[in-house]
């Protein structure tokens, strides 16, 4: 449904059970939105172009979304906009569309189970607080890292991030 | 109360163990019963792996729950990135059978299965339930005399639908907590507004998740606290290493000292700021440590 090439994007997102067609643009969403007042996101602006085009899949407000649910939580049409933008954004991924830095973060998933994984100065932190230097994370258990790994190649994660686009 | 597991997540284990140990001590003065979650991986992150691909969101974080369920025990969440990814993950396989069948295939590749048989709780709506604000105020040793701002982040409250914890404009169940350590919980404007880090947005768009934070930042300077608190590694993250770099890119110096909750009520039980990390933060700010002594 999400990994279809030249998708429509409501329909997609209505099976999806999100429903974008009946916003009315009254512009509630863009009012609450703490990114759009730095980085010009219009959020009124991607769901009325995600109901009539794939251009919204190359569209970089459709990153600049901090995921808070304010415009969500507001909408008089009960709207689920930050879900709705979670899935086209999965959909743009998908089509082979997505930042260099979150395939970065992704890589870092890959390779040790943790986005942001310890490092020698905070092994020393834990260590001045009289903690053990690794967590009892992925990072002590090699066992667990590896079902991590295995479960991620089961979903072809690895692939889907390794991209070459954009 | 049902026994718990300590979920960590990454950036408390990898940024701010002090949080972790703060957590730990909390958790054995309020005689909680929790054990560790050995092997627990990212949640994965809400706001980017979700948005990556759907299948892959709901297997890294069922097969977080499935090691809780292995222990019989609900999943205890400090974060709430973690707490948005599991508490939302756990919901949608519980209620839909499909969802359910998909994830468990993949997972049945590591000999796991997802069963729906725990529940995964925030500590702040988690001590607001039990032992609740009046029982933690008898249980202080040490009343805070502190000026706090509170910043309850988004996940922890929205979407309501899926955490039922009442309004999302302006709660109230966090300030009380913060009430019955002693401190006050300073009003000031945007108190709910995001601190920008959220969605993949601190990670790839740092300018303009550090503009986020400054207008956050300015707001809770002009009402004169002592420090912030928050429930939320990232936005921990954000506030702490935030001011660092507002620092060195915008030349704005705020120095606001940044707590989470657990290291506030550390405090209030006693124990030293060192023994909390709260001075392996990023922000040094030796009047805040000294005002912290003189309280003791």
């Amino acid at each position: 449904m999400m990994n279809q090439s030249n998708t429509n994007i409501s329909d997609a997102l209505k099976d999806a059970g999100l429903e974008i067609l009946t916003c009315l643009q009254c512009g509630t969403c863009s009012g609450s939105c703490p990114s759009g007042r730095y980085t010009g996101m219009i959020t009124r602006k991607l769901v009325r172009k995600a109901r009539v085009s794939t251009d919204v899949l190359h569209d970089p407000d459709l990153w600049m979304c901090t995921t808070c649910y304010t415009c969500q939580e507001r909408c008089p049409r009960e709207i689920k906009i930050t879900d709705a933008i979670l899935a086209i954004r999965a959909i743009a991924v998908h089509e082979g569309i997505m930042l260099p830095e979150h395939r970065r973060v992704s890589q870092l998933v890959i390779e040790y189970g943790h986005a942001v994984p310890i490092n020698d100065a905070v092994k020393a932190k834990r260590e001045s607080l009289g903690m053990e230097a690794l967590p009892e994370t992925v990072h002590k258990y090699p066992e667990a890292l590896a079902d991590v790994q295995t479960l991620l190649e089961s979903c072809g994660f690895d692939k889907l991030v390794t991209g070459a686009q954009e | 109360m049902n026994k718990l597991s300590l979920y960590l997540g990454c950036i408390t284990p990898n940024r701010y163990p002090g949080i972790e140990k703060a957590t730990k001590l909390c958790l054995d003065r309020l005689e909680i019963d929790y054990a560790d979650l050995p092997g627990a991986s990212c949640c994965p992150a809400p706001g980017v792996f979700r948005s990556f691909d759907k299948a892959t969101w709901l297997a890294l974080a069922s097969r977080n729950i499935v090691l809780s369920e292995e222990i019989e025990r609900d999943v205890l969440t400090i974060c709430n990135g973690c707490y948005g990814s599991l508490v939302d993950a756990n919901n949608e396989l519980k209620n839909d059978p499909a969802l359910k069948k998909s994830t468990n295939a993949h997972l049945d590749a590591i000999g796991k299965k997802f069963k729906g048989t725990v529940d995964v709780r925030h500590i702040i709506e988690l001590l607001y339930d039990e032992p609740g604000p009046e029982k933690i105020k008898e249980m202080v040793t040490r009343p805070l005399d502190l000026r706090v701002a509170l910043h309850y982040g988004c996940h922890l409250v929205k979407p309501s639908k899926e955490r039922e914890l009442g309004s999302t404009e302006d709660p109230r169940f966090f300030d009380e907590l913060v009430e019955a350590t002693g401190a006050e919980s300073v009003n000031y404007p945007d108190k709910m507004a995001c601190c920008g880090a959220g969605g993949g947005v601190r990670s790839a768009l740092i300018d303009k998740s550090l503009e986020m934070l400054e207008h956050k930042l300015s707001r809770i300077r002009d009402a004169n606290v002592d420090c912030i608190v928050n429930a939320c590694p990232f936005c921990h993250l954000q506030f702490d290493g935030g001011q660092v770099e507002i620092a060195e890119k915008r030349g704005t110096e705020y120095n606001i000292p940044v707590l989470h909750y657990s290291q506030l009520l550390g405090l209030a039980f006693g124990y030293s700021p060192e023994e909390l990390g709260i001075d392996l933060n990023l922000v040094t700010n030796e009047d805040f440590l000294l005002k912290l002594k003189g309280d003791r």
